[in-house]
């Protein structure tokens, strides 16, 4: 389980008069518990929803407040949170950050201590199961953006975390790239957090986050989440 | 006749090439102490015999690897543009001899290295690499992270060439290809974005924090 308890991110910004930085809201107050299988994060750019995802791993640290995976603090426990809870970004290229695929798993599966040959295996294996067993030694750089992708999800599932959050892992993608991994993460056994502007992907979850302006507007039934991120949207066009 | 596009080079090193050769199954320790003392070796003997000798000493390694040529020429041919106008200053400062040697160690060096990491996961290069580095323990810095610093070296060659490449194509669209400054910025610029970006992927993924 996730917990925010009075959870605000703030952070200093430039005054443009070019006087004394000022601090800014940049999220909360939020309280949440997060139980569900499936939950989507809904809203505008700049709304706060990527800052959301990044409290969840320790990724960003709250200015006040707490935040607790299965009752680890994210401030006080980051690491052991991070081993619990994997983060999949918008762009794979910063995340894969060795040569060839599977020396991308392989370095995920070092903390693990297995052996050489083991780790192999393992890699192998994560690798085989996203589609990837016969792009294992190729140069990272020339997968398609698909791929890379998936490679991200391998090697962050690789060391099968509990919790899997993604910050838009959809938005670079074809469609048919889309609906490869939107099934691959339906597919999954972890509780999974997705921040998406994939609506449709947003209906298929269990619960629903709309945030707008560093607030979570609205909370809950997935059909009326995305009608009501529909109508703010349509509201702020006006 | 069509001419097939080619994929963008991805520099000199860090591409693992899959063999059986002698060399691929040779203990990575090995072959890195085989480069360090090649590299010395080049570093200490002086004239342009024991170049040449170093020279075919890494052809030789090239060809027991096994490793396609093209992948190890393709890297040659830029280190070769940078250190001819090396060569070409040593000749004018001090003889063909020495402009030579240092054009032929050179290339005999970045050839071994290449073959080294042709031949060598880069995932039991970190292994080595860790191990070696223990000692730094003494001096705060934790031998993992070392270890994944120079991993990330390797994989950052490839983006690096792909993002100014990007810049390139994107200066020529709009009309600034003789504009150095068109490619340059926006080239380091993103550099700085995909480093930071890097970092917190690492973060993410739990690295780096042994």
């Amino acid at each position: 389980m996730i917990e925010l308890d009075d959870v605000l991110v703030t952070a200093y910004s430039p005054d443009p008069a070019g006087g004394a930085d000022h601090v800014v809201r940049l999220l909360g107050p939020i309280t949440l518990r997060l139980t569900e299988r499936r939950i989507a994060i809904v809203g505008a750019n700049g709304s706060g929803k990527s800052t959301l995802a990044r409290l969840l791993n320790g990724l960003v640290l709250p200015s006040s407040g707490t935040v607790r995976v299965e009752g680890l603090d994210t401030a006080d426990d980051g690491r052991a949170v991070r081993r619990r809870v994997g983060f999949v970004f918008t762009n794979p290229d910063a995340q894969i950050v060795m040569p060839t695929p599977l020396e991308d798993v392989a370095l995920s599966l070092r903390r693990l201590d297995l052996l050489p040959d083991e780790r192999d295996t393992a890699a192998r294996a994560a690798l085989a199961r996203f589609g990837l067993a016969d792009r294992a030694e190729a140069p990272a750089h020339v997968l398609s953006g698909g791929q890379r992708q998936l490679l991200a999800l391998a090697s962050v599932l690789a060391v099968e975390p509990d919790v899997l959050v993604c910050d838009e892992p959809t938005t670079l993608l074809d469609l048919r790239w889309r609906t490869v991994v939107d099934d691959l993460l339906d597919g999954l056994d972890q509780q999974v957090v997705v921040v998406t502007h994939d609506l449709d992907a947003a209906a298929r979850a269990d619960r629903v986050l709309v945030v707008d302006d560093g607030r979570i507007v609205f909370d809950g039934d997935p059909a009326a989440a995305v009608a009501h991120y529909r109508a703010l949207m349509a509201g702020s066009l006006a | 006749m069509s001419t097939p596009l080619r994929q963008p080079w991805a520099g000199p090193l860090g591409l693992y090439h899959p063999g059986t050769s002698l060399l691929h199954r040779c203990p990575p320790e090995a072959k890195l102490a085989g480069l360090a003392v090649a590299g010395l070796a080049v570093g200490i003997a002086r004239g342009p015999v024991s170049a040449v000798a170093a020279l075919v000493v890494a052809l030789v390694a090239q060809l027991v690897s096994r490793v396609p040529w093209h992948r190890t020429t393709r890297g040659l041919t830029a280190t070769l543009v940078a250190v001819s106008f090396v060569g070409l200053y040593q000749w004018w400062l001090r003889g063909w001899a020495a402009g030579l040697e240092v054009v032929l160690d050179i290339v005999a060096l970045v050839l071994l290295a290449t073959v080294v990491t042709a031949t060598t996961r880069a995932d039991a290069l970190l292994e080595v690499l860790a191990r070696l580095a223990r000692p730094l323990r003494h001096v705060g810095l934790a031998p993992e992270t070392f270890a994944l610093a120079c991993g990330l070296f390797l994989r950052t060659i490839p983006v690096l060439v792909l993002t100014s490449l990007e810049a390139r194509d994107a200066a020529r669209a709009r009309g600034l290809e003789r504009s150095p400054r068109a490619v340059l910025v926006p080239s380091a610029v993103r550099m700085v974005a995909h480093a930071r970006a890097t970092g917190d992927a690492l973060a993410a993924r739990g690295l780096g924090e042994d």
